[in-house]
């Protein structure tokens, strides 16, 4: 046997790596060339990438931005291959790009929409994000309503504009010269915080559709009132007659509110102070608006009623969980195109003679009911996917079922569920183009009424191109925003 | 099996046993569907008794203690805890569940929950403490258990012993006046049992009410009161330990001692 002890006596430098495994030629040979078959297939990809790309940046960059009509960019560009020329016709997006975005609302209201959307964002922030400050979504709230008061004009519009963007200014300047810590420390001590700025998420569903429809400011606030009278019901009835039953009568007492009494409550409080914004009709919207609108609504209702759903198909209540699991069975055994129509025809023959049930709503009813029960399903694999342990600790812990649901099970089964979720969200946003097969003008319904203009005719490729990229701004984001999510709510240490 | 020695020994005269009754089972049955998992179980613990229960795998020694705080539900006989007993209504359900503290063989405990929120939740939701003041109880147990500088880290980011021991904490937090174990050093490597074991040894010296399911013999010798051994959903024999280990007196126990010893 031979002699196998063995003992460094000297140890070795380090070392830089050989030159042709770092930098970019290291890393081109290792992901683009490691091997023939490789190779072959990164030169072909080029090779194609180039064919592609050679012919459709001179297509995109073509001057026509300023012309009036397609025969205009065809004198322009020349007339190369294809219907357009050699070169985009980009003159039909000038044109018409108010139209794509709003529809036929009529001209002099549409800062309402953007107000709207803006609005939006406003109040999404604090819902979505935690990294901004208090302060500072106050401080966007009022810039937004500054700008918009300012765009209105008249003397009063420009004094309050002034007025809402010099408070931002202020408190965005306060907010931006004190550091957290010694915000923090002057919380500790007693200063006033701002209120939540949920608060205003809170508002912002009555505030939008008043903006979006116009009408009296008082059928937004009787609205909102239901939900007070509710809540009084529900807090002075629950020690009388239990909490179910106080449920239910709450529950009860909001509905009658809203069907029986709001339109007095509106008509009789706006007769006294009549304050209100042109009505725009539901057949006037159109464009990314209808688009946006009706997402919003079925992105935002859908994920509350799936949880519901997902719980009572999981419930031990027979009657419930049968009622739940046959809703779910039955909206996603049926296209939504079926539902859109029973949206717009089927459902008039039902209602009572005479009810104008404006078509919007029964359309983003639909579109809320189908996300909804996808929703439901993707939540229900979330729960799934958490140990039964979880459900045992909270139990052993005395935690009661909608406390253990509310804090411990489905802030889980949500984070497992977010790629699902977004899906869905994503392919409900989607969706909403599917509304122009029953008439109502969104941007895909809109690019025939262009291409019916004698000026446009035949444009293909500028329209829908435009359109592509306007959805796919807004599923990229999304989709980048659940992977922030993702990141932000990871707790292991993978 | 017993090869974990404790560090620390256990101060018996520390211990006392009360005469007041903390749990009362009488006559009482099991089944999962047509199996019958815990055949007549009789047994009183007074406050302040650590027991052991020991037994063979399917020996319904988890059923057992998780009839206790009702994961489980019983369909004969009576259990009461503190006076109360456990039935279909759910305000007796949440009012043991509350006295009771539980720890898991696989901890359980919250993942998207700091340690410090695992230790507060309970507190705040359940029993209405004040934010502050469930942080410094909190606090309070979460040093008592050795681990205080991680509490605002995730239990992800914490060993198996150190997450073992925040869910000691965290049933600690609700002050309960019983404690169960369920197993809770199977799922960990030989050093995080000791570190599991000496914290659990100073919860007896406290004087609290201890049902533990484990395999640690060395543990029963040194703080129970007594052991009790299942086999077959039924108590087959209960002693003091010494008298247990020494002088073991049904076949089914003497065989199981010789397995595991
Ligand atoms: N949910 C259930 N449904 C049906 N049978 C079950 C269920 N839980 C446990 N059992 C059965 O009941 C018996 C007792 O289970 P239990 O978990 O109480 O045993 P144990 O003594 O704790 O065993 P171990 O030492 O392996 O943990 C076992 O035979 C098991 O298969
Ligand atoms: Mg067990």
């Amino acid at each position: 046997m031979s002699d196998m002890s063995y003992v460094r006596s000297e140890m070795l430098p380090e070392r830089a790596p050989p030159a042709s495994s770092v930098g970019i030629v290291g890393w081109a040979r290792q992901n683009l060339f490691n091997g023939v078959g490789n190779s072959i297939l990164t030169v072909l990809a080029l090779i194609l990438l180039w064919i592609v790309v050679s012919r459709l940046v001179p297509w995109f960059f073509s001057p026509t931005w300023n012309s009036a009509s397609l025969n205009e960019c065809r004198e322009i560009v020349g007339t190369g291959h294809g219907h357009g020329g050699g070169g985009a016709c980009w003159g039909v997006i000038r044109d018409r790009w108010q139209q794509l975005l709003f529809g036929f609302y009529p001209e002099a209201e549409r800062w309402r929409t953007v107000l709207a959307f803006a609005l939006l964002f406003v109040a999404l922030i604090p819902v979505l994000f935690n990294m901004i400050s208090r302060r500072m979504n106050w401080v966007l709230l009022l810039a937004v309503l500054g700008l918009a008061a300012l765009y209105l004009g008249g003397a009063l519009g420009i004094i309050v504009g002034l007025a809402l963007i010099a408070a931002a200014g202020f408190v965005g300047f306060k907010a931006l010269s004190t550091s957290k810590e010694d915000r923090a420390a002057e919380i500790e001590a007693g200063a006033k915080r701002l209120p939540n700025p949920l608060i205003f998420s809170a508002i912002f569903p009555f505030v939008a559709p008043w903006l979006l429809w116009g009408g009296s400011i008082w059928l937004p606030i009787g609205a909102a009132l239901g939900f007070v009278v509710g809540y009084i019901a529900f807090r002075y009835l629950t020690p009388i007659v239990g909490s179910l039953a106080g449920l239910i009568i709450a529950v009860l007492a909001t509905v009658i509110w809203w069907l029986v009494l709001t339109g007095g409550f509106a008509s009789i409080m706006s007769s006294i102070i009549p304050i209100g914004l042109e009505p725009v009709e539901s057949r006037n919207f159109g464009g990314f608006m209808l688009s946006i609108t009706i997402g919003v609504v079925a992105i935002a209702c859908s994920l509350p009623i799936g949880i519901v759903l997902a719980l009572g198909r999981q419930s031990d209540l027979l009657i419930v969980k049968a009622l739940c699991v046959g809703f779910i069975e039955f909206i996603r055994g049926v296209p939504l195109i079926t539902l859109l129509f029973v949206a717009s025809t089927l459902l008039n023959i039902f209602m009572p003679p005479g009810t104008n049930f404006d078509i919007i709503l029964r359309v983003l009813i639909m579109v809320t009911l189908f996300a909804a029960a996808y929703m439901a399903e993707v939540i229900r694999g979330g729960l799934a996917a958490l140990p039964t342990g979880q459900y045992e600790a909270a139990d052993a812990l005395g935690l009661d079922y909608w406390k253990a649901q509310r804090l411990i099970i489905m802030p889980q089964a949500l984070k497992i569920s977010i790629p699902g979720i977004v899906s869905t969200f994503i392919g409900v946003f989607k969706d909403t183009v599917l509304v122009s097969i029953i008439g109502l003008l969104d941007p895909l319904g809109l690019t025939n009424a262009i291409r019916a203009d004698v000026a446009w005719n035949g444009l293909v490729w500028e329209l829908y191109g435009f359109i592509a990229f306007m959805f796919f701004v807004f599923c990229f984001s999304m989709s980048r925003y659940s992977m922030y999510l993702e990141r932000r709510l990871r707790t292991d240490h993978r | 099996m017993s090869s974990i020695t404790l560090e620390t020994h256990a101060d018996r005269s520390k211990m006392e046993v009360s005469e007041e009754v903390a749990i009362e089972i009488r006559g009482m049955n099991k089944w999962y569907g047509a199996f019958h998992v815990l055949r007549d179980i009789d047994l009183t613990v007074y406050q302040g008794e650590r027991i052991v229960i020991a037994g063979p795998s399917g020996s319904g020694k988890s059923t057992l203690i998780r009839c206790i705080n009702r994961l489980e539900e019983h369909q004969e006989g009576q259990i009461i805890v503190d006076g109360t007993e456990l039935t279909s209504d759910l305000k007796n359900v949440d009012k043991v569940r509350s006295e009771v503290g539980m720890v898991f063989q696989h901890f359980n405990l919250f993942p998207h929950l700091t340690i410090l929120e695992n230790c507060t939740l309970a507190p705040i939701w359940v029993r209405k403490t004040p934010r502050k003041e469930a942080e410094e109880i909190a606090m309070h147990f979460l040093e008592k258990v050795k681990i205080p500088e991680q509490a605002h880290k995730y239990p992800g980011m914490l060993s198996g012993g150190q997450q073992q021991r925040v869910a000691i904490a965290r049933s600690l937090c609700m002050r309960p006046r019983i404690m169960l174990f369920d197993e809770p050093t199977s799922a960990l490597d030989p050093e995080m049992i000791k570190e599991v074991l000496e914290t659990m040894v100073e919860l007896a010296e406290e004087g609290m009410t201890m049902l533990c399911v484990t395999h640690e013999m060395g543990f029963a010798k040194e703080v129970a009161n007594r052991v009790i051994f299942m086999d077959a959903g039924q108590i087959v024999e209960q002693n003091e330990p010494n008298e247990f280990f020494n002088n073991p007196q049904n076949e089914r126990t003497k065989l199981f001692l010789s397995q595991i010893l």
